[in-house]
This record gives structure tokens, C-alpha cells and sequence, in this order.
């Protein structure tokens, strides 16, 4: 299964519904363009909602960190919504998830923009 | 119970890393490893395949990646090879380092050590052989080191 990404806007922030694999190849690039047409757009409270997202390998991890990275580099913010076990499992012994901001609620993970 | 033992020689492509992973998954659970066991072992062999197609062969058409698997009485085997310039173990940076937390890449060497029991990296000039082991359940006892 290949990735699908769709966006909508709650109260200012923009919130990127994923799902599929985030891996090599098509997976990793849907996010990295998603992500940097948000940030050209202007848009840059976004959070990804990881929800559907029912694999990542070490490329999508390192396209995780690139658009927290990049978003930060340009004033945004980019925080991470509903991990699936797998993700935050992954997460965690890569010892990404205290650098991610990670929101288990949306109502809440959208009020914690700044 | 005696070793079964397939392999396969594939080509410097994408394709070769789903289809590395797909194969891993099913023979892990050929093997009776469980869901959480099975979703490791195709993670670390896919790492490994991306390993091997991107860094080892850098996706030239002329040169090929072998796969094979191996099952004994006490253990699944993996080993997969590429026909690159040899992998320099003593740069593979420590990815949970602070200085490399926020680095975009090279976590795949430190994945598959976390996924599988044995890792063993064999690099040559004429490319990289990178063996995996995971034990079958109640075979566990050699993952621990020396007491």
C-alpha cells in the first residue's frame, strides 16, 4: 500500500491526515512534498496526524525528522498526532520521541500551537 | 530437523527492497516466529536490501544483490550481499549520539541490530556481506553475552 495525504485546517493550524507506508520512495516523497508545500504556502503550524500510518522504515523516520527540521528552519512548528504502536515503538529506541512533540488528542495537540 | 536453505539474486531496484521484505515476512512466519518476531525480521531485512541496493550498488543496473535464507533446527539465517565498494564499519555513526539525533539518515545498521539476535558485517572490496541471525523461540539463550 502506497501513501495518501490530505490536509484541512482547525483553528489555523494545518492537520496532514496520512496513510499507508512511509518508506523508501514514494511514501517518503508524498511526505517531504506535503510538508514543504504547506511550509511555501505559509502554512506552518502542522501537525501529522500518523494515525493510518501502519509503516515506517528508517528512511520515513529520517523524513519525519527532515520536515521537524525544516519546518523549524523556517519559523513553523511540526508536531506529530496518533502514533501507531509501530511508530512509537520506532521512535522510542531511535530516541526520537522526547524531540518530537507527540499529541495523542487533535483538540488538544491543535491548542498546544503557539 | 534439517536446513532448508533459498536464495535468490535480485536486481539494484526498488522493487528488490519490497520484495526482500515481503519474502523475509514469509518466511519468518513459515518459521513460526510471532506477528511482533515476523514484522522485525522484515524490517531488518529490508533495511539490510536498502543497504544493499542504495549505499552497496547505488542502484547500478550491472550489479545485483543476493539474497538468501536459511532455516535450521535452531534458527532463522539471513544473509544478503551486494556487489559494492565494501562498507566501512568504522564510520557507521552512532545514531542515538546527540550530535546525530536530528540526522535524516543512517539508522538502518543500528535497526537491524535491534530487531535481530547476530549481526555480523563482512565487508570486502568486491562489496558487503551482512549476515543475520534470529533464534528460534526457546533458542534464545546465545543472544545474552558471557556471564
Amino acid at each position: 500500500m502506497t501513501m495518501k495525504s490530505s490536509t484541512r485546517q482547525v483553528d489555523g493550524v494545518t492537520i496532514v491526515d496520512l496513510s499507508g507506508r512511509i518508506t523508501l520512495g514514494e511514501g517518503s516523497i508524498v511526505l517531504r512534498d506535503t510538508v514543504r508545500d504547506l511550509l511555501s504556502k505559509g502554512q506552518k503550524k502542522i501537525l501529522l496526524n500518523l494515525a493510518d500510518v501502519n509503516y515506517i522504515d528508517s528512511s520515513g523516520i529520517g523524513e519525519l525528522v527532515s520536515a521537524f527540521t525544516t519546518a523549524k528552519n523556517q519559523g513553523g512548528e511540526l508536531k506529530l498526532l496518533h502514533l501507531t504502536k509501530k511508530v512509537h515503538d520506532l521512535l522510542q529506541i531511535t530516541k526520537l520521541y522526547t524531540v518530537f512533540d507527540v499529541k495523542d488528542d487533535e483538540a488538544s495537540a491543535v491548542k498546544a500551537f503557539a | 530437523m534439517s536446513s532448508t536453505r533459498v536464495s535468490y539474486t535480485l536486481d539494484s531496484t526498488l522493487e528488490t527492497v519490497n520484495n526482500a521484505e515481503e519474502t523475509a515476512g514469509r518466511m519468518a512466519a513459515e518459521a513460526g516466529f510471532d506477528d511482533e518476531e515476523v514484522m522485525k525480521i522484515s524490517m531488518a531485512v529490508r533495511e539490510a536490501a536498502v543497504n544493499a541496493v542504495l549505499h552497496g550498488n547505488a542502484y547500478d543496473p550491472n550489479k545485483k544483490v543476493q539474497l538468501a535464507f536459511e532455516r535450521t533446527p535452531s534458527d532463522l539465517v539471513i544473509v544478503i550481499r551486494d556487489q559494492g565498494k565494501g562498507l566501512d564499519v568504522g564510520k557507521i555513526p552512532d545514531p542515538l549520539a546527540p550530535e546525530n539525533l536530528l540526522k535524516t539518515s543512517g539508522r538502518g545498521i543500528f535497526l537491524i541490530r535491534s530487531f535481530m539476535d547476530v549481526v555480523e558485517i563482512h565487508p570486502s572490496h568486491t562489496g558487503t556481506e551482512l549476515k543475520m541471525i534470529k533464534h528460534v523461540r526457546g533458542n534464545a539463550d546465545s543472544k545474552e553475552g558471557p556471564q
